[in-house]
């Protein structure tokens, strides 16, 4: 096998998304309803994963929130790979005072810590689960755009890029057709590698009551509810962060091994 | 070496201007003033207008600004919405308990981070090495936020060998000198705050360093694996020098570097993490103070704690380099 960290992270990837795609034809209740002659039951049968505070089936509130993690995660690293990108490509190609302003402006996003930068952000937004990943989609932004414009900056230089240039191609066609097709491998580990991230760190942000509001069958706000039932109900809390760590380790060896087979020069690196 | 730390101490101010410009104008962003929430709905307009002239919330934008950072430098972010006192005064009381936290997380992170990446370098792809790598998999992977709630769950709850959460048992009290409990306990030598300390201090500690431990494991195995390959290795066993020295003299010293490095990179997750931690374990700390004041609107205090973390994160990864350009001779800054 070329890459066992591929094939295993994309086999517990294609559950999740499964779980996801296939959530109202397998699970067996509503994951909203509530039911309170079934409140707080352990796992059994009817409620593989048990019933939580209101009789919910915590096994269809993970299926579902597989759905909201997937979407919510994604957006929220398509949101910095975009952002990264034009900045990285702007600052990388163009250089000089369009650099150093860039730059500078990701270094300040740099200086917050990770959570309390997103934290910031929710607090002018409004909590609310889109606004939670329009949040961590900025916090990531500025890893994208280092390591895009260090990419850019390695590749314009070559020979090709030259002519291009040389020959009277434009900027919009020097960067779409020779440059950016040229540093896609790093862009797609790194985006692959910060799904996972951004799916724990939006999960993170409903844990604390700035994203999704109730009832939305949430992981992290599930986790949240969990935590008051504990010692009672451990399974409240269980499930849907066992849920997490299966997706997050998923993109993590799909990332790692995606990085294998894209930059061998990286391989066994931690 | 002092030009270099002064030149980099330079660098820091306009990126702390950055952050003061983001957080200010992004609290303006939002609509209400604080005068509006300092006085709720009793006010009159006039009681609101007087309010603001006093705040100073009657002057134009950028002055307004210049009197934040003017206030910023000197600690002055203002009053508590909240609690009405000063927002530095609830920073202070905080910080120690946040201080404490990440450090004991940082140490647990270090010590066993090495000591599991040194021990699966040594034997590479044997079974060690394979659980530790596991192991490691699933502590990167692992929220915070989870890790805490199983601990929790399983140490405090079914096993009841430690406390639930909290930094002291209920009506302890210590002589605050430096107020990190453990320190001011240890200083004035009172047994009983410093073993509750560490009791309740073990878990978070855990929950907050797990994440750093991977990855510094992580990174120790592969920088280890590639030392060890190298020719003045080689030269050291050939010259009859036990295992155990070549890995610590002459391996693991040079496989620090980057370690080092990645440390510093772990100190603004640990900050991120202190947050979750602090409101899973029930802690008084920096990270649930920031929670608390944004789900109260605190602005002030939110302005501070944003101000205070960014600061510590900066002049933190400041350190970290100066410590990079210590241990490694190669490298100077001039």
């Amino acid at each position: 096998m070329r890459s066992p960290n591929l094939v295993v992270g994309a086999a517990m990837l294609a559950l999740v998304v499964g779980a996801a795609i296939f959530a109202p034809q397998i699970a067996p209740h509503s994951p909203i309803d509530q039911a309170f002659t079934d409140q707080l039951r352990p796992p059994s049968p009817p409620h593989l994963f048990g019933t939580d505070e209101f009789g919910r089936d915590i096994f269809s509130r993970v299926l579902y929130g597989a759905r909201i993690a997937l979407v919510i995660g994604v957006l929220a690293d398509g949101i910095a790979l975009a952002l990264g990108v034009v900045l990285g490509v702007v600052s990388g190609y163009f250089g000089g005072r369009v650099d150093a302003v860039v730059m500078r402006s990701v270094d300040v996003l740099l200086a917050f810590p990770y959570l309390l930068l997103a934290m910031v952000v929710v607090t002018i937004l409004g909590p609310s689960l889109i606004n939670a990943m329009i949040a961590i989609g900025i916090v990531y932004t500025p890893q994208f755009a280092r390591l895009v414009r260090a990419a850019v900056l390695a590749i314009k230089e070559q020979e090709f890029v030259e002519a291009a240039g040389a020959v009277g191609a434009g900027v919009a066609r020097v960067l779409g057709r020779h440059i950016l097709p040229n540093i896609l491998s790093p862009i797609i580990v790194m985006a692959t590698l910060t799904v996972g991230f951004t799916i724990v760190e939006t999960a993170g942000l409903s844990f604390l009551g700035l994203g999704a509001s109730p009832p939305t069958p949430e992981w992290g706000s599930m986790l949240a509810t969990g935590r008051s039932f504990m010692l009672t109900a451990p399974w409240i809390a269980t499930f849907p962060g066992l849920a997490i760590l299966v997706t997050v380790v998923g993109f993590n060896l799909m990332g790692d091994g995606l990085r294998d087979l894209l930059d061998p020069r990286l391989r066994g690196r931690g | 070496m002092l030009k270099y730390v002064a030149r980099r101490l330079g660098q820091l101010v306009p990126v702390l201007l950055g952050v003061s410009i983001l957080v200010f104008f992004g609290m303006h962003l939002i609509p209400g003033d604080v005068a509006q929430l300092l006085l709720g709905d009793k006010g009159t307009e006039a009681d609101l207008a007087r309010l603001r002239h006093q705040l100073g919330l009657d002057q134009p934008v950028p002055v307004q600004y210049l009197r934040f950072l003017g206030g910023a430098l000197v600690g002055d972010f203002g009053v508590s919405l909240r609690t009405r006192q000063s927002a530095i005064w609830e920073i202070g009381q905080a910080l120690p308990a946040t201080i404490e936290l990440s450090l004991a997380a940082l140490l647990l992170a270090v010590v066993f981070g090495l000591a599991i990446g040194v021990l699966a370098a040594r034997r590479p792809h044997s079974v060690v090495d394979t659980a530790a790598m596991v192991g490691v998999l699933v502590g990167v992977s692992m929220p915070v936020f989870w890790t805490g709630i199983l601990l929790l769950l399983v140490f405090g709850g079914i096993l009841g060998w430690l406390p639930l959460g909290g930094i002291l048992d209920g009506g302890m009290m210590f002589h605050r000198i430096t107020g990190l409990s453990l320190v001011d306990g240890l200083l004035t030598g009172n047994g009983p705050v410093v073993q509750s300390t560490l009791r309740h201090l073990i878990l978070p500690a855990v929950a907050l360093g797990a994440t750093a431990m991977a990855t510094i494991a992580r990174m120790t195995r592969s920088t280890m694996l590639e030392v060890l390959h190298l020719d003045y290795v080689r030269t050291a066993r050939a010259k009859g020098v036990v295992e155990r020295r070549v890995v610590s003299h002459h391996a693991l010293r040079n496989a620090l570097l980057p370690i080092v490095t990645l440390v510093g990179l772990q100190l603004g997750l640990l900050l991120s993490g202190a947050v979750l931690t602090e409101t899973i374990f029930a802690i008084p700390g920096l990270g649930r103070l920031a929670i608390t004041s944004v789900l109260a609107r605190d602005y002030p205090v939110v302005q501070g704690v944003v101000m205070i973390a960014a600061g510590i994160f900066v002049l933190a990864n400041l350190l970290v380099d100066i410590l990079y350009a210590y241990l490694d001779p190669r490298i100077r800054y001039d």
